[in-house]
């Protein structure tokens, strides 16, 4: 805690001296950011559609304060929600989860019922950042940055995650991979912001797992990601399941050809061979500084048998 | 006169008390506790803040800079182009120095500075430098060295002509700085006698230093032209030598303090935002201080050099190299000074070569000047020579050390440089890594080991120091050369020893530029090596003092007092009924004698001990990614006598986890707009804790007899030869030996794809 307060109080005074330089003058960013924090999610709201220039909400602040520093984006308006009551809490409900947009990964990682429950997405959550940027990210930040590499993403809408949406226009429910429209870009309208994520209950005999490849252990962007989340029935045949793909394309891909592979079967070689084929032939990657199209959609067929093994080995509990 | 460079005192059976121990460094508690003072930490009153523009292309004439709208800007207090700097012509040294400062003519890398504002906040800073209006005319851009090399490749600098040719070739405007031939013997007709020859190409890619701390300076210059700048540095006096050769400024107006250094690893030898700091605060008269931002220190600071290699070898079924050829090109940036000579003359010496024939080029491109690394351009060349190496012993069916033990290089041997090597342990470091556990452990299946070797030359060189005495008897030593890894406290030790005193009586600090003669930079390895030669020699004038003092007390001649163990003792009964007197006893009473004691020593220092090293790493390789894992490591080097023990291993680990970077992940990649696509550490992949494992290390002790106590340098050698040794591991575990950094996952599957269809490896 004294660590985040510390490094909260770095961020802010790093956003005054920005507002006081405002206050000079003339041109460019010297127009000067504006800090709100404000008290309800409705006067959130307010501010963000009332903004002239780039609003951008402050949850977080991982990706938004790295941007501003590294100058990617200069926000007219920061809307800091961490003050609103009740966005920090992790509640059950009908036998799933809602997970407030304040809340910290950390948070769901040392959340013991939410990580037995559904174990690939906090494999997703796991993976973003180090310990201590964790601390501060949220799911429905990563989710709202937009990154087609966004480790939380892919695990979420393999769940069937689904958000809470509170606008101008009011209240709305949204399926979580319907947000992303792609880098750096979302469904979401002028003034609206995610409140919360909910993590439907499961079926008997379930299991989901998502893993990346990046070429360094941690601190790393995915270069591929694949997010697997399947039921079984007694005999151990999968009767449902959900493969999504990240980093594979401007947006997170969710192939049915991947699931057809699967249901129906108990992941028999032929199975794996054809859902890794699937991934593959889903995949419409582009070559950039963190691989090749070629080697993405190589991996993504890996992956996806890594995965969908380690989903159906924690379905029969053996994982 | 006798110095301590002729008769250093060197004892092989001396017992020693705090050497070989290894206490907290200086700078450790503050370090752990993130009091430490970096560069960045400094503020003065009335401080501005400096930023630069820089240019969004790689290669463009700079036609016009209009600064008047940006001048305007509320808190804008001054602003610095090419108009402020002296002209100094093009092609000399400092004409490069001044230029790569700020862009004259021309700018020629994506990144390079093209003005700086000086301003009250950041924010009006930046708002001002978008207002600076820059009118460029976009020229071709060329990025790899050996598309540079071409005939119809853009050229840099129309003055341009290649050093080292002769004929046509030598009249024309090239990217070619140099071709250097460095020779021994006769290769080309020595191959004949070989029975086995390997020749391959190799590739490596440039590097970033990777040092956390980003370079930092406030500049202080007052109304009478004096100026004070406080930076981090490996080299105060260097810096101040060419900021008064580009501002045009005596070297007594110009005090250099080094902050705490926060990694330097060689990129630190060089200034970068100092000299516009400089001239920000002359305008603006007021201190500015700048320091760059992660994006400015990839786009703008190093690297090393890239290196397109091509290395042939042969043998001798008993094993005997015959002969040895090289042809090396290194990428220099825009402007000469990679160093690349250290290459031809390190490459190949550990090996007792008669027959050697190389050729290098250095090649101007459009991206940041190279700076130093740990063992300028000697990794790069060596990638190739140790799987050169590798192979033949594989070929022959020898084992790897015993190989390279057949052709190993003693006292005696003749380098190709011309120096006659005295005792080294080459031998010794070989035979250290064939008894140690990690070479004799078997392998698991599926992984590959792999072993290379690596040599550095080791520098002494121009250094000054002092120690002063104090009344209670602590000493205090005034040191000139940076401390980039804990030299403070190696350099407390050794006056610790010689007075035979504990060690936390004696503390050390780091001068400015007015405090001391010159001291050349920390590079080379010469640190602990030439400011301990300084420390030994000046404490040895304070013993021979305090024992003149204590004669004089005692009213005894001057040899009938020796000192030992902290006190001045009659040298024997007959010289009388004395009781000891203490370092305390004598300082706490110079008002009574001839005031305070200290000890001053400058000289250039020689001597240095070459040093050696052999690694050791185990890979595991998955098949279906690529991905390489570092199983584990060992450091295997001579360090002659490791004064601190924990610090040498603290060298021998960091050289292999940064080679450990430069073997599998560390790129730069360039769109083809020839701008920097991975400007952050998110994206520059550096290895992250995770990715290495605990390095093992065995620290080999064969004494330099030209040092007191017979230490060599250690930084270097441990970076030489990684990236050849994770290579050939990979090579032992996929069937193929990788040739081209980095050893990145889609490189490393392609490789394996390659072994499968040629039914290679495993």
């Amino acid at each position: 805690m004294l660590l985040q307060a510390a490094r909260e109080k770095g961020n802010l005074a790093k956003i005054r001296r920005a507002t006081v330089g405002g206050d000079t003058g003339q041109g460019g960013s010297m127009t000067g950011l504006r800090y709100e924090s404000p008290p309800t999610l409705d006067a959130a709201v307010a501010l963000l559609n009332n903004a002239k220039g780039l609003a951008r909400v402050l949850a977080g602040g991982t990706d938004v304060i790295v941007q501003m520093e590294t100058d990617l984006i200069e926000p007219e308006l920061l809307v800091d929600i961490k003050k609103i009551p009740g966005l920090r809490t992790i509640v059950a409900e009908n036998g799933g989860f809602r997970i407030g947009a304040t809340v910290s990964g950390m948070e769901m990682v040392e959340h013991a019922a939410l990580c037995a429950t559904w174990p690939g997405v906090i494999d997703g959550v796991k993976l973003i950042g180090s310990i201590q940027v964790k601390g501060r990210a949220t799911i429905a930040g990563n989710l709202c940055n937009g990154s087609p590499a966004a480790d939380s993403v892919p695990p979420l809408a393999a769940a069937g995650a689904v958000a809470r949406v509170i606008g101008p226009q009011g209240t709305r429910e949204i399926a979580v991979a319907k947000i992303p429209a792609g880098p750096g870009k979302t469904h979401l309208g002028k003034g609206e912001i995610v409140e919360s994520i909910f993590l439907p209950a499961r079926a008997k005999h379930s299991g989901d797992a998502y893993e990346r490849f990046t070429p360094r252990t941690e601190m790393d962007i995915a270069v591929v990601g694949v997010a697997v989340n399947l039921t079984l029935d007694t005999s151990g045949v999968v009767i449902s399941a959900r493969v999504v793909l990240g980093a594979v394309a401007p947006t997170i891909l969710e192939p049915a050809d991947c699931a057809k592979a699967i249901v129906g079967t108990r992941l028999e070689e032929a199975a794996l061979e054809q859902l890794a084929a699937a991934a593959s032939a889903a995949c419409r990657p582009i070559d950039d500084k963190r691989g090749t199209r070629e080697f993405r959609v190589t991996v993504a067929g890996v992956l996806a048998r890594r995965v969908a093994q380690k989903a159906y080995d924690r379905a029969r509990h053996i994982a | 006169m006798t110095t301590i460079l002729d008769k250093p005192g060197f004892n092989p059976d001396r017992k020693y008390k705090i050497i070989g121990t290894s206490p907290v460094k200086h700078d450790g508690f503050d370090k752990v506790t993130g009091r430490a003072k970096f560069a960045a930490d400094a503020f003065l009153p009335g401080m501005l803040v400096g930023k630069f523009l820089r240019s969004p292309h790689p290669h463009a004439w700079l036609r016009k800079i209009d600064i008047s709208k940006a001048l305007k800007v509320a808190g804008v207090k001054a602003i610095v182009t090419r108009d402020d700097f002296p002209e100094i012509k093009q092609g000399t040294g400092g004409g490069d120095m001044t230029r790569i400062a700020m862009a004259r003519e021309k700018v020629l890398w994506e990144g390079h500075p093209v003005a700086a504002v000086a301003a009250t906040s950041e924010a009006a800073a930046k708002a001002a430098l978008k207002l600076i209006e820059v009118e460029y005319e976009v020229l071709p851009h060329v990025i790899d060295p050996v598309a540079a090399m071409q005939a119809d490749a853009p050229v840099l600098h129309d003055y341009m002509r290649t050093k080292g040719v002769k004929g046509p070739d030598a009249e024309r405007p090239t990217n070619i700085v140099e071709r250097l031939v460095l020779s021994v013997g006769d290769a080309d007709s020595a191959f004949k006698d070989a029975d086995v020859i390997v020749e391959h190409e190799y590739d490596t890619k440039p590097m970033h230093q990777g040092y956390i701390e980003p370079q930092s300076c406030i500049a202080n210059a007052s109304e009478d032209g004096q100026v004070e700048l406080w930076c981090c540095t490996q080299a105060p006096w260097v810096y101040r030598d060419r900021l008064t050769d580009i501002l045009k400024l005596d070297s007594a107006k110009i005090r250099i303090q080094q902050s705490e250094l926060g990694g330097g690893f060689g990129g630190k030898t060089t200034f970068y935002a100092e000299p516009v700091a400089i001239l920000l605060s002359r305008k603006a008269k007021a201190p500015v201080k700048m320091t760059l931002t992660r994006v400015e220190v990839l786009k703008a600071t190093g690297p090393v050099s890239g290196t397109h290699t091509r290395i042939k070898m042969g043998c001798k079924k008993d094993g005997t190299i015959v002969a040895a050829d090289a042809e090396l090109v290194f990428q220099t940036g825009p402007y000469t000074g990679s160093a690349f000579t250290n290459a031809p003359q390190a490459m190949f010496t550990r090996y007792d070569l008669k027959n050697v024939k190389t050729v290098s080029y250095e090649v101007v491109s459009n991206r940041p000047k190279v700076s130093s690394f740990r063992a300028p351009c000697v990794p790069q060349a060596v990638f190739g020579v140790e799987g050169v190496v590798s192979e033949l012993a594989n070929r022959i069916g020898m084992d790897q050390i015993d190989f390279r033990l057949k052709n190993a290089i003693v006292e005696g041997h003749k380098t190709i440089y011309g120096e006659v090597f005295t005792k080294i342990g080459f031998v010794e470091t070989l035979k250290a890594a064939k008894a140690c556990d990690h070479y004799n452990s078997p392998l698991p299946k599926g992984w590959g080991r792999g072993v290379a070797c690596g040599f550095w030359f080791n520098r002494g060189g121009e250094t000054a120091g002092t120690v002063n005495l104090a009344p209670d008897g602590t000493l205090t030593i005034i040191l000139g050369t940076a401390d980039v890894a804990g030299s403070r406290m190696s350099m407390s030790m050794m006056a610790a020893e010689e007075f035979g005193i504990p060690v936390d009586r004696v503390r050390s600090i780091l001068a400015d530029t007015h405090s001391l003669g010159y001291n050349r930079v920390t590079a080379g390895s010469r640190t602990t090596f030439s400011s301990g030669m300084i420390v030994v020699d000046a404490s040895r004038k304070i013993i021979a003092e305090l024992c003149r003092r204590a004669a004089k007390i005692w009213g005894v001649p001057e040899d009938g007092v020796v000192f030992e163990d902290g006190h001045c003792r009659p040298a024997s009964s007959n010289v009388g009924d004395f009781t000891p007197l203490s370092m305390k006893d004598i300082a706490s009473k110079t008002t009574y004698t001839m005031g305070a004691i200290a000890g001053h020593s400058e000289m250039n220092v020689t001597g240095a001990g070459p040093g050696f090293g052999l690694h050791i790493v185990d890979v595991d390789v998955d098949r279906q990614t690529g991905l390489v894992a570092i199983k584990r490591y060992t450091v295997v080097e001579d360090a002659g006598k490791a004064i601190s023990p924990q610090q040498v291993e603290g060298q021998y680990q960091g050289g292999a986890v940064q080679g450990i970077g430069w073997a599998l992940n560390e790129e730069y990649i360039y769109g083809a707009d020839g701008r920097l696509q991975n400007a952050g550490f998110l994206d520059y992949r550096m290895p992250v804790a995770s990715d290495v494992p605990m390095i093992d290390t065995v620290i080999v002790e064969v004494p330099n007899p030209k040092h007191p106590f017979g230490l060599r340098g250690v930084g270097e050698v441990p970076v030489t030869p990684t990236m050849a040794a994770i290579g050939n591991a990979i090579g032992e575990a996929i069937g193929i030996r990788p040739r081209s950094l980095p050893m990145s996952p889609p490189k490393v599957l392609k490789l394996i794809e390659e072994a499968r269809v040629k039914g290679l490896g495993g």
